[in-house]
């Protein structure tokens, strides 16, 4: 469980989100996606086609680095997320937030 | 040091029904990185013996999840000294699952829909918004520092 991070053709730093994004790891995210503002990147996918599970604070650590990246000028974008998971953007209307994509490939074109 | 999970089943009568019940206690430390095994244990003691759909399952998961968390880090403030109790009444029908904290209590009534334009940009506040969406009925005692959460088996 964790995250690893990646640099795609295009300059697109994906984040893939392995096992869970919960209350114990999300400061962990955060600070990854910090660490690649502070060091230029501008356009950001989290991926989460092998995540289980987001909490109500995973889901609030994504609503922070977004309003981060949109601060900073840049662009985020998710992709992956299973049925159960998508029902709780749906539900919390944070699909209306967040620029969300079946499957990261279709994530790397919208840029 | 964290302190082990402690699990406590025992079986009981419910009241008005021939059919038998079973409780499932669990007291856990103020430690978020208890939550993950205390919500797998509760799931797993809630749904076995019954044929339970992946919607049950995933639903249970999340409202636990939230619950706990809630219980650790608003009601107990994290503080090692202090315990979540955990108790789930399972009918042949019916989960009813309390999770209780030793803070003072809140006024669920004054937490603001999280989904209203103004809010949607809030890092905090969608728990028990989660817990209202999934669950067939939600109650909380006087104090505000115990919640009730019922849900149908199907």
């Amino acid at each position: 469980m964790g995250f690893s991070e990646s640099k795609e053709s295009g300059g697109v730093t994906v984040v893939k989100v392995d096992g869970q994004l919960i209350i114990g790891n999300r400061h962990e995210l955060k600070d990854l996606v910090q660490t690649a503002l502070d060091r230029g990147d501008r356009r950001l996918l989290v991926d989460f086609s092998r995540t289980g599970y987001i909490d109500s604070s995973g889901l609030g650590a994504l609503v922070s680095i977004s309003k981060r990246i949109r601060e900073a000028g840049g662009e985020l974008r998710l992709s992956g997320l299973n049925d159960d998971l998508r029902s709780l953007f749906e539900l919390t209307k944070l699909d209306t937030l967040f620029a969300i994509t079946e499957t990261p490939e279709q994530a790397l074109s919208s840029f | 040091m964290t302190s082990p999970l402690r699990l406590c089943v025992r079986r009981s009568a419910v009241t008005g029904s021939r059919e038998a019940a079973t409780l499932v206690t669990l007291r856990l430390p103020s430690d978020v990185n208890c939550i993950e095994e205390a919500v797998e244990l509760v799931t797993r003691h809630c749904l076995a013996g019954h044929e339970s759909t992946e919607s049950i399952r995933f639903r249970l998961r999340v409202v636990l999840s939230e619950a706990i968390s809630n219980a650790i880090v608003r009601g107990n403030c994290e503080d090692c000294n202090k315990w979540v109790d955990v108790r789930a009444e399972l009918g042949p029908d019916v989960i009813s699952v309390y999770v209780t904290d030793e803070g003072p209590g809140f006024d669920p009534s004054a937490i603001p829909e999280p989904i209203r334009p103004e809010q949607l940009d809030e890092a905090n506040g969608r728990g028990l918004f989660l817990i209202r969406k999934l669950v067939d009925a939600v109650q909380f005692n006087t104090q505000g520092n115990s919640i009730c959460m019922i849900l149908r088996r199907w």
